[in-house]
């Protein structure tokens, strides 16, 4: 399974970040060889719109199965769910403790956008 | 042929009350005057004109369609699209319309043809007259962002007249300098408050950086304190007028009526505001 989840920093050890299209970092995990990726979405923290269409762009990239963030507007809700990835909405605490929350499937998924679009 | 807009650093300040006040007076003195509501995503105007509309046109922008039969899902549209308003997954590309600035670029970059323009709907122009006064209105439809096209389009379409009243939206953004750009003098509506100041501050920056010739009016002038005067006096900048507070404008606005039916603030001393304006345009 590949979880792509919204950080304040680049390693395992990081903060998750609650904002999804506008977080500074991307982790990537592969849950079978453990191995991860940074992704860098610094240039998006301050995008004027569509930071959610950019950064969930990069991300599906990735192919994840699971996209794990404290928040996802409409339209980044719409390109995850498009690309077939879940997306859960965690963001209490660190990376490393949101990848175990996925292994150990305690995620509550999303079925829905859960915040308004910044430039609407 | 005269172009006035009217333009305040943030809501709130008494810009429409004075620029629908000008357009009326100037009409009731026997000018041939239109009046253009360019605040489109929250045109007022008309609560006070109450114009009867006669005439109701469609505005709509170019977005992008794609062929998915066409299409390789190369990605090279959402990369060279600067506002971010594609997204190319696997086996989909989708377009956030609303996020579109229909600059074209994407038809131009994409190698299979994919991708074609559709008209899409974002909003109306409505004109008519009030009293002999022309009236127009742009309106955006709620939800939708780009306010521009609706600008650009309001101007395209405004009648010919003696004297143009543009009634801007607040700020200073650039659906604000559409609407003031090209016009022969910029009235800017503050109050004199620190808030006030500041927002006066930034439009007056806009004025100048447009290079048009501007003035101040200070609304509810006995409301703050000096500090707006001193620094329009320090940076000399005009102050047109100035109009205290009046509990009874304040009440006629309220319901929707016209601020010169109570007051002749707003009848003689706009329209001498206009005659002062208009002798130094000419010139
Ligand atoms: S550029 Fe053309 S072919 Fe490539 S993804 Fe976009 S629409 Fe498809
Ligand atoms: S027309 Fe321009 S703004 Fe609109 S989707 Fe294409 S590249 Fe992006």
């Amino acid at each position: 399974m590949i979880l792509a989840i919204s950080s304040q920093g680049p390693t395992l050890e990081s903060a998750v970040d609650p904002r999804f299209g506008r977080a500074p970092y991307f982790i990537i995990y592969n849950t079978e060889t453990e191995e991860f990726e940074t992704i860098n979405n610094s240039e998006n923290v301050n995008a004027m719109g569509g930071a959610g269409v950019q950064a969930s762009q990069s991300v599906v990239s990735h192919k994840p199965d699971v996209v794990i963030s404290g928040n996802f507007g409409p339209k980044a809700f719409q390109v995850l769910n498009g690309s077939g990835a879940r997306t859960a909405l965690w963001a209490n605490g660190k990376v490393s403790e949101a990848i175990e929350l996925a292994k150990t499937n305690q995620l509550e998924y999303t079925q829905s956008a859960n915040v308004k679009g910044h430039w609407q | 042929m005269i172009k006035i807009s009217v333009a305040s650093g943030k809501g709130g300040t008494g810009k429409t009350t004075i620029a629908t006040n000008l357009a009326a007076a100037l009409s009731k003195k026997g000018k041939d005057v239109v009046y253009l509501d360019c605040d489109v995503e929250e045109p007022n105007g008309r609560i006070f004109l109450k114009p009867l509309i006669s005439n109701i046109s469609r505005v709509s922008v170019l977005v992008p369609r794609i062929d998915l039969d066409k299409c390789t899902f190369c990605g090279e549209c959402a990369e060279t699209c600067e506002f971010n308003a594609l997204a190319v997954l696997e086996d989909n590309v989708m377009v956030f319309d609303s996020l579109c600035h229909n600059c074209g670029g994407c038809y131009h970059i994409c190698p299979e043809n994919a991708i074609k323009e559709v008209p899409r709907d974002i909003g109306e122009i409505q004109s008519g007259s009030s009293n002999g006064l022309k009236f127009m209105e742009g309106q955006l439809t709620i939800g939708e962002a780009q306010a521009p096209p609706v600008t650009k389009q309001l101007k395209k379409d405004m009648p010919p007249a003696e004297i143009t009243i543009i009634d801007a939206p607040p700020g200073t953004s650039c659906p604000v300098i559409e609407a003031v750009g090209d016009t022969d003098y910029l009235i800017l509506v503050s109050e004199p408050t620190p808030f006030g100041l500041n927002d006066l501050k930034l439009a007056v920056g806009m004025a100048r950086e447009l290079k048009l010739p501007f003035g101040v009016v200070i609304n509810r002038s006995d409301l703050g304190d000096d500090l707006t005067i001193d620094y329009c006096r320090k940076e000399d900048i005009e102050i047109l007028l100035q109009i205290p507070f009046d509990h009874k404008i304040a009440k006629a606005y309220s319901e929707g009526r016209m601020a010169s039916d109570i007051s002749p603030i707003y009848r003689e001393n706009l329209y001498e505001l206009y005659e002062n304006i208009a002798g130094r345009i000419k010139q």
